[in-house]
This record gives C-alpha cells, sequence and structure tokens, in this order.
C-alpha cells in the first residue's frame, strides 16, 4: 500500500467485455455525464459488487474547449479573459496564475499596490469558491440548509466584484502587468464589512455539520488517501493538505503579496472527507486574516508596471504555479518572440486531483462516490479546459 | 531553442483575422518599450550545482543543464528518459510529478519537445526535463515512477499523438475516441475539422 509504482500502476478499470451485465456479480453502471452530483458534466462507469464499487472509469472531456489551442491563436492580452472561465468559480486565481505567468515572461514585476489588490480578490475568491464548495458538496451528502447559507454569503463576494470590475463571475479583474482599475471608493470598508459579516457565518455551517451526527459519518473514514498517494498522484491543495502534508505554494513560493502576509496552513491527519471538510473551513479563516492584514497595509502607488503596449516577450519558456482554491495551478508558456504565445499549457488542479477518484472509492460504497467527487471539489471546466 | 521555427499559423478564418489587428501598432509602439527590453532581453544561462556536476559526470554530453530566468532545466538526450527521471525521483527526492506536457515545432527534425515539470518536496525545487523526439517515437511512459503520468500522458496523446510505450492505457481523454487528428500540433486545422464536422452533423454548408 505504500509504494506508488505498486499500488497506483492499477489500471482504473478494465471493463470486461465478454461479460454481460447480469448473470455476473459484478454490475456496469453509468453515472452521468447528465448528474446533479457530478458537478457539470463528468461521467464515470462504476463497476460494482452490489453496492460496493470494485472500480471506476472517468470519462471527461464534455466541456473540452481547446483552450490552450486557442491561446496560440490569440495575443498575450486576448488570452487574458479565456482562463477565467475554466475555474469559473475561481475565475480570479487563473487570472492571477496566468498574469503573472506573462508578468515572468516579461520579466517584470507587477507594482505592490496591484500585488495586495491581487492578494485581496483572489482570498476573497478562495471563499467563495469554499463556499460553493461546501454548499453543493453537503447537498450531495443530504443535508440542504447550507446550501443556502452559503450562496446567501456568497454573494457579498461577487458583490464586491461586482462594484471592483463590473463583472461577478468570469471576472477578468486583473491585466499582465497590474491590475486595469483602482479600488473603488469605500473598497477597504466594503472588505472589512465583509470580513466582519463573514467570521460568524463560517461558525454557523460548523454549527450545522462539524458534530452534526450524520455529516460526521457520512464524511469520516470515508474516500481516505494518504499523503504518499496523493504526492505520487500529483494531488494538490486542501486534498493534499488534509492528508498531513503542509504544503501550500502561498508558503512554499509565494507570488502575490504572500510572503508579507502571517497566516497557518491548516493540515488534516486521516485524510478522509471530514479532515478535507476542516481543512477547508480553517483555510476559509485564514483567508480572512490575509484579508485583514492586506487591506490594513496596502500601500499606495501605481496599480500597473511599466509593460509594452503590445506584450512581445523575448524567446523562451516559463513555468509559473499558484495556488488555486483547488490545488496547484500552473501555467508553463513557451514564445517564440511573437505577439502570441507559442505554447501555453495549463495545468489544471483539478484534471490531476480527479485522478485520485479511482483510489479512493474503491471499496467503498456507490454513496460514498458521491460524497468523494463532492470533496475533491472539482470544477469541469478547468478538468476539461 | 536556436532552431525553433516560428510557424505562421495556417492561414484560416476565426481567429485569425483578429490577430494581424493588435500587431497593427506595433510598428508605432515598440521604439519606447521594446528598446530597453532588448539589451536586457532575458538568455538561457549556464546551471551550475552539485546535482547538475554529477549527473554531467554520469551523462556526459547527453544532458544540458541551463537556466532561463531563475527557472532550472535540464535537456536530455531522449535515449536517457526513463532511467534519467527515475534517478530524479529516488535520488535526488523529486517525488511530484507536476505536469507532462509538449510542444510541436513542426519544421525541425525531431518535431516535439517533451517536458517534465518536476517538484521536490524535501527541497522546495522545482526544476523541467526537456528531450526532443520524433514524430514516430514512442518515448517510455512514466506511470511507473510517478502514477500522476497517467492522465497527463494521454492528454498528451490526445493532443499532440505522441505514444508513451509501457502506459496502460493509451487512448484519447478529453477528446471523443473517434476524433480526427492531433489539436495542438502546429498543422492542425481548426476550420476544415469545423466545416466537415457541421456537414456532416447539421447538414449546412458551413458553421462559419
Amino acid at each position: 500500500m505504500t509504494d506508488p509504482t505498486t499500488t497506483l500502476s492499477r489500471n482504473p478499470l478494465d471493463l470486461d467485455e465478454s461479460r454481460t451485465f447480469l448473470d455476473a456479480n459484478e454490475l456496469v453502471i453509468n453515472m452521468g455525464p447528465q448528474h446533479p452530483a457530478t458537478h457539470g458534466v463528468l461521467r464515470v462507469i462504476l463497476k460494482l459488487d452490489g453496492e460496493k464499487v470494485l472500480g471506476t472509469e472517468c470519462v471527461i472531456g464534455y466541456l473540452h474547449r481547446g483552450v490552450e489551442k486557442i491561446a496560440e491563436n490569440r495575443t498575450y492580452t486576448m488570452f487574458n479573459p479565456y482562463v477565467d472561465r475554466m475555474d469559473y468559480v475561481a475565475a480570479v486565481s487563473n487570472a492571477l496564475g496566468y498574469c503573472e505567468a506573462v508578468e515572468k515572461l516579461l520579466n517584470v514585476e507587477a507594482p505592490p499596490r496591484a500585488r495586495y489588490i491581487r492578494s485581496i480578490l483572489t482570498e476573497l475568491n478562495r471563499i467563495a469558491s469554499h463556499q460553493l464548495w461546501l454548499g453543493t458538496h453537503a447537498l450531495d451528502i443530504g443535508a440542504m440548509t447550507p446550501l443556502f447559507y452559503t450562496f446567501r454569503d456568497r454573494e457579498e463576494i461577487l458583490k464586491i466584484f461586482e462594484k471592483y470590475c463590473g463583472a461577478r463571475l468570469t471576472t477578468h479583474a486583473f491585466r499582465i502587468g497590474g491590475c486595469q482599475y483602482e479600488t473603488y471608493d469605500g473598497f477597504e470598508k466594503d472588505v472589512l464589512n465583509f470580513l466582519q459579516f463573514v467570521a460568524p457565518k463560517i461558525d454557523e455551517y460548523e454549527e450545522l455539520l462539524t458534530t452534526n451526527r450524520i455529516w460526521v459519518e457520512r464524511t469520516k473514514n470515508i474516500g481516505v488517501i494518504s499523503a504518499k498517494d496523493c504526492i505520487a498522484l500529483g494531488v494538490t491543495g486542501p486534498v493534499l493538505r488534509a492528508s498531513g502534508v503542509k504544503w501550500d505554494l502561498r508558503k512554499a513560493q509565494p507570488y502575490a503579496a504572500y510572503k508579507d502576509f502571517d497566516f497557518e496552513i491548516p493540515i488534516g491527519q486521516n485524510g478522509d472527507t471530514y479532515d478535507r471538510y476542516i481543512v477547508r473551513m480553517a483555510e476559509m479563516r485564514q483567508s480572512l486574516r490575509i484579508i485583514r492584514q492586506a487591506v490594513d497595509a496596502i500601500p499606495e502607488g501605481p496599480i500597473m508596471a511599466k509593460v509594452p503596449k503590445v506584450i512581445k516577450p523575448a524567446v523562451g519558456e516559463i513555468y509559473h504555479s499558484i495556488e488555486a482554491p483547488k490545488g496547484e495551478l500552473g501555467y508553463f508558456i513557451v514564445s517564440d518572440g511573437s505577439t502570441q504565445p507559442y505554447r501555453v499549457r495549463v495545468r489544471p488542479p483539478s484534471f490531476v486531483n480527479l485522478q485520485a477518484l479511482d483510489l479512493m472509492v474503491r471499496g467503498a460504497l456507490v454513496a460514498d462516490v458521491i460524497a468523494v467527487i463532492g470533496t475533491l471539489d472539482i470544477v469541469l471546466g478547468e478538468v476539461d479546459r | 531553442m536556436s532552431e525553433e521555427t516560428k510557424t505562421p499559423p495556417p492561414p484560416e478564418g476565426g481567429a485569425q483575422p483578429a490577430a494581424p489587428k493588435p500587431a497593427a501598432p506595433a510598428p508605432a509602439a515598440p521604439p519606447k518599450p521594446a528598446a530597453p527590453a532588448k539589451p536586457a532581453g532575458p538568455v538561457p544561462l549556464p546551471w551550475d550545482s552539485p546535482l547538475v556536476a554529477k549527473y554531467k559526470r554520469q551523462f556526459g554530453s547527453g544532458l544540458e543543464a541551463q537556466s532561463y530566468l531563475g527557472q532550472n532545466y535540464f535537456t536530455v538526450d531522449s535515449s536517457l528518459i526513463p532511467n534519467f527521471l527515475l534517478l530524479l525521483r529516488d535520488d535526488e527526492g523529486f517525488d511530484y510529478c507536476v505536469d507532462i506536457t509538449a510542444v510541436h515545432y513542426p519544421k525541425r527534425e525531431k518535431q516535439f519537445d517533451l517536458v517534465w515539470i518536476l517538484y521536490s518536496h524535501g527541497k522546495n525545487e522545482r526544476i523541467r526535463v526537456k528531450t526532443q523526439i520524433a514524430e514516430t517515437d514512442t518515448p517510455p511512459s512514466s506511470v511507473a515512477i510517478w502514477p500522476t503520468a497517467n492522465w497527463l500522458e494521454r492528454e498528451v496523446f490526445d493532443m499532440f499523438g505522441i505514444r508513451f510505450e509501457g502506459h496502460p492505457d493509451m487512448k484519447r481523454i478529453l477528446l471523443p475516441d473517434g476524433w480526427k487528428g492531433y489539436p495542438l500540433r502546429k498543422d492542425y486545422g481548426i476550420i476544415q475539422q469545423d466545416t466537415e464536422w457541421v456537414q456532416i452533423n447539421l447538414g449546412i454548408e458551413s458553421g462559419q
């Protein structure tokens, strides 16, 4: 169970074609792509023995839009809004990763004020993403109330986005070199009000779930994954941290303004669904901490670096990654010296994390598959790109 | 990078007409921003470290180590591939394979750059390993080294048509099984595919 070469090389499901469905103990059923608990259009083929899962195979690509190909046919600036459409519940994080990657390629750095604005918005987006995750995950497991609570509170974040840049979901908030917009009058006040508003709400979510017996029974020891398997499978983000690995790119390789902030990396021990829930709840509180520090210390100054009007990076390649709400979101960009990227590769956290599904649900019950898909916090827009 | 080909994307509709537009102001704009950027233009520097020295001794000319904008990468001969990756994992602690991807240079004899992005949790260090392969090559799979390579290699196959030898399940992942061609190759025509699809499926002349 420990050596990754032997544990994980087992192939996700070799569907035995020679067997017919009903004269065997094994049953192959199809979940999705249109299924309320698959969070989009994910199709999972389940091989079952009674209610026990013997293996799974994910069929993905229903939302594939060829984002990487589109990038090759757009200029660097024109491609910027497209990245928002990958993980559309955390559009700000996508944009941050892309803008910083191109800035690195250009060898420029966003000014401090822009970096602070970016950190504030990204952390707000992390809270929004976790709230959406919590609401839908709880709904999948059978708790309906949290959905209404989290969507009500997430609205406040979207309002701040809307006031800042006019969009709520696919914000296109950042530009290569900094931010397009200065903060609006009262931005700081709005953000601080939101912090005050949401802190007790997070306690409220926890009151609903943390000690709720049904919740605990449905999540404890479900979808357990060890730290070693996580690393072997390239799993990142809260899923990795819930397995006890204290690794967060905001600390390991700080970007934006994160090296200025004091915060902790919450970790779990068991690597089960419950721990992932606890980790994400703690992460929301840490985000509040970061935002408060950022608002208090936000420097004055320009919000755009000196970036040429026509972005033409020198020939070369760069990899830059950030800690998105789902895990490590990376961009590998190859420039041939022209105005269009020669190649943009997106390293999507959801795609890589979804690969762990098979390992996490083997031997579990069908109902646990729902819980595990929820706890992985995938967004199909990003899985398929 | 010297042999890098600057391929003009195939002349097609859709995205193309849009592209020249932002390029138009280029002659006017560059003088001030591009001029200071040019002399300071970053170039790949040699990357020296004990790690590099060790593997240079072992593999000699089959391996080059460079650093671009502070990011280190190895360019290795494709014959070293499974072994070198295994050494990096076992001896150097690169336990996390972040990504596997490819880049297509159609004018080169060895058309593809295959790129592994690796990270070491122990050292908090990130490196890249690059190799060049020809269109007909079947590089060895690294699924046995990092299980995460499974889907990543499938995606490379899906998008570039590079078959990995020894991969447990080498089939398309994002595109439908019957898809023709490999979209991220530079010579892949988007518009022809689209026209063919609408003609067959929608019975109209063109979707454009």
